[in-house]
């Protein structure tokens, strides 16, 4: 299950979603928006995205997770617009016959999807100014210090 | 050629629209689309190193070959999740 939405994310029961018979494990994983980045103070931030895109590469990434893990469900959530402190910007949970094949998938799913998917997230500081968010950029604030290239 | 091309986040902001129309030489690769949005644009030409470019909804390289019909976004780094 693959959705991009501007709603709020509902977690449980995309967990609820997942979970099968078939699997001993349900990792989820949720990314939250966050007060502090590197001493800045962050009041919101605007997430958007390159829709088509997007959901095509969601597509890509979970068959790409199936070819290498026994998943038995997974799902991918991202949310657009403004997001507040402690908002749920994503979500992905993922469900195998072990935990460490949920741990494993679900950390690659979240880590590619930060490498590859055409969605972009906007600081809203809170002296007032504005930054988007562009990883390996003169001044694009390098969340996780990978460089993007696909 | 004329290459209608959509614009996201930090490049679109820079550019001040969300789609530009490029002219590029014919026969044109991405290499030379970069180039014609650098000149036409120079306030976004200190993002085009790190611009990933696609064609439809795969990442294009430098080299990869364009023709008018082909719906192509130009965007700097992403940062999702």
């Amino acid at each position: 299950m693959i959705q991009i939405t501007n709603d709020t994310i509902d977690y449980a029961a995309l967990t609820e979603r997942v979970r099968s018979e078939q699997a001993g494990a349900v990792v989820l994983f949720l990314g939250t928006v966050r007060e502090m980045t590197d001493g800045r103070k962050t009041t919101a931030l605007d997430y958007e995205a390159f829709p088509q895109m997007a959901e095509a590469k969601f597509k890509e990434l979970l068959d790409e997770a199936r070819g290498r893990w026994p998943i038995v469900n997974a799902a991918i959530v991202h949310r657009l617009g403004r997001l507040e402190l402690g908002d749920v910007s994503v979500a992905v949970a993922v469900s195998t016959p072990h935990r460490q094949q949920a741990f494993e998938a679900g950390r690659h799913l979240i880590d590619r999807l930060k490498e590859v998917v055409p969605i972009w997230k906007k600081e809203n500081w809170a002296d007032g100014t504005t930054e988007w968010v562009h990883p390996g950029t003169a001044n694009g604030s390098a969340e996780c210090g990978i460089r993007n290239a696909e | 050629m004329k290459i209608t091309v959509q614009l996201f986040a930090r490049a679109r902001d820079l550019a001040g629209a969300e789609h530009v129309e490029l002219d590029v030489p014919a026969p044109g690769r991405v290499a030379d689309l970069k180039r014609s949005l650098a000149s036409r644009f120079p306030q976004v030409s200190p993002l085009v190193p790190s611009l990933l470019v696609a064609v439809g909804t795969d990442y294009a390289n430098d080299q990869t070959q364009l023709s008018p019909d082909v719906a192509v976004a130009c965007f700097p780094p992403v940062s999702g999740g």
